[in-house]
């Protein structure tokens, strides 16, 4: 297994020699469907990195098989220097992975309150976790404000803030993101990824976000991967997949010029 | 056994929560993720083969035993009321029990992630909660909570193996509250207790046992979701 060496294209940015997250030919399967065919990139320490792709092309499977909800069946990942393949999801909470899952799921009965200390349940220190929850309610003071408040009666936005808040709360070095700018107004979801700036840039938590608002993602990340039925198709820094036609038209909504379905990724004769 | 009544109480809850953890472990563990009727027709299963298990047992399963308790037989007078200290002792520790529950799932770590796991399976596994070992131990509370339930009881209605047949009677309670409502248990509780008792005394024979049911239909076609039942909207 070459663990040094970064999947793509010759002319991608160097990814760092000090990969926090290594997916290496992961496969995964929901029953008889396969959802992974052997996905293999890397993420670099206290960055954000990004993985665009259609509905279906696999990428909530890629961060719940990296979180242990999913076993994969074949293939290596490896966080901070071990292999976590296999292992459970508390374990790998433990190690320092959180998952802000898609559709937010927050627990509806309980206060946010409760919900963060829920966020928390792996770790034993009071002290730290009460700076950490001073430290999202400066982050959200909505939630502060709806601490004694049952999580089911909050807004949309603001169970995507406290799904957020709860993530943090384990004080993961990695956290993986699945669309967090689900079904939010675009200033909300303005606010959010900036958030998700700050918790990088401050706390230098590494992040792996998995957006359909392909346009925010590109933006406020530094790397991106392209997802196409479970394959990585791309691989490049986000300013050059900005400028990338294919990017572009698929993606980003802009067209370009009539060849529209003639080169659709499926088509692809060669899979890197 | 010979043992005080303290003791023995101590010993059936211990001996009842095991008896709750390996029913998860065996029975309840292959089904974890299928809806909450499966989970209740299992039990409901495992319950009639386990009475018939205690009434094979020869010179055993099917004798009525008397419960002594170290409350029995006294009589408290207020003004016209006589109350058994029995009785009263039952309503007491029933209080005692439901404030420590209440205590429990309210403030403890442990208690609040049970009530995650029941809400959002999911998202506790993403929280790092050990789902299946929580379940485990609701398991053997809910079983240890029975062992308590059945011990309060005794003294009323005698020691047989069909004692836990009163749970018949408990589930028009829970409907009436709402199910997965602690306080809506409670007045469910009060609510069928009092009706049934109230028929018993004022309508004709027959209708005390039927009363009961009636109150679930009526609250049913009011609140479907009982007096206390919660709706959970998702949002998306």
């Amino acid at each position: 297994m070459n663990w040094g060496q970064t999947p793509g294209s010759d002319d991608s940015a160097p990814l760092g020699s000090d990969p926090i997250l290594e997916l290496a030919n992961v496969e995964a399967s929901y029953g008889p469907v396969q959802a992974l065919r052997g996905v293999s990139f890397a993420v670099p320490r206290g960055k954000i990195v990004t993985v665009l792709g259609a509905n279906g092309a696999g990428k909530s499977t890629v961060l719940k098989t990296i979180s242990g909800i999913i076993d994969p069946q074949k293939g290596q990942i490896r966080f901070d220097g071990e292999e976590i393949q296999g292992r459970s999801p508390d374990w790998i909470v433990r190690r320092g992975i959180s998952h802000v899952p898609e559709g937010r799921e927050v627990f509806p009965l309980l206060t946010v309150e409760e919900n963060l200390r829920m966020g928390a349940y792996t770790r034993r220190d009071p002290g730290g976790i009460a700076e950490d929850m001073e430290r999202v309610y400066e982050y959200f003071p909505i939630l502060r404000e709806r601490s004694r408040q049952e999580a089911g009666q909050l807004s949309g936005g603001q169970q995507q803030m406290l799904a957020i808040s709860r993530a943090l709360l384990s004080r993961p070095k990695v956290m993986l993101m699945d669309e967090p700018s689900l079904g939010l107004s675009p200033l909300l979801t303005q606010e959010i990824f900036r958030i998700i700036t700050r918790i990088n840039r401050e706390q230098g938590t590494t992040i792996l976000l998995v957006e359909q608002n392909a346009h925010m993602a590109l933006d406020v990340a530094e790397h991106g991967y392209v997802l196409e039925v479970g394959r990585i198709v791309m691989d490049d820094t986000c300013a050059n997949l900005a400028k990338k036609e294919d990017v572009q038209e698929f993606y980003l909504g802009m067209k370009a010029g009539g060849v529209r379905g003639e080169r659709r990724w499926k088509k692809k004769k060669h899979w890197r | 056994m010979g043992l005080p009544y303290w003791a023995m109480i101590l010993f059936a809850i211990a001996s009842m929560a095991i008896v709750g953890m390996v029913a998860e472990r065996i029975v309840l563990r292959p089904v974890l993720g299928y809806p909450a009727f499966t989970v209740v027709m299992i039990t409901i299963g495992l319950g009639y083969v386990l009475r018939g298990v205690v009434t094979m047992v020869p010179g055993w399963g099917t004798e009525t035993y008397a419960l002594r308790t170290p409350f029995s037989e006294g009589i408290l007078k207020l003004g016209d009321v006589v109350l058994a200290v029995q009785q009263l002792a039952v309503i007491g520790m029933t209080a005692l029990l439901c404030f420590v529950l209440y205590l429990f799932f309210r403030f403890s770590r442990i208690g609040i992630a049970m009530q995650a796991t029941s809400q959002n399976q999911l998202a506790a596994y993403y929280m790092g909660i050990p789902v299946r070992r929580v379940n485990m131990m609701i398991w053997g509370l809910s079983a240890a909570v029975a062992a308590f339930a059945g011990i309060l009881l005794a003294p009323v209605t005698f020691v047989h193996s069909n004692m836990g047949f009163i749970g018949l009677k408990a589930f028009p309670a829970a409907v009436v509250g709402g199910f997965g409502s602690v306080p809506g248990s409670i007045v469910g509780g009060l609510i069928i207790g009092l009706v049934e008792a109230l028929a018993g005394f004022y309508l004709p024979e027959g209708f005390k046992d039927v009363a009961a049911y009636v109150v679930v239909l009526v609250v049913l076609l009011v609140w479907p979701s009982g007096i206390f039942g919660e709706t959970v909207r998702k949002k998306v």
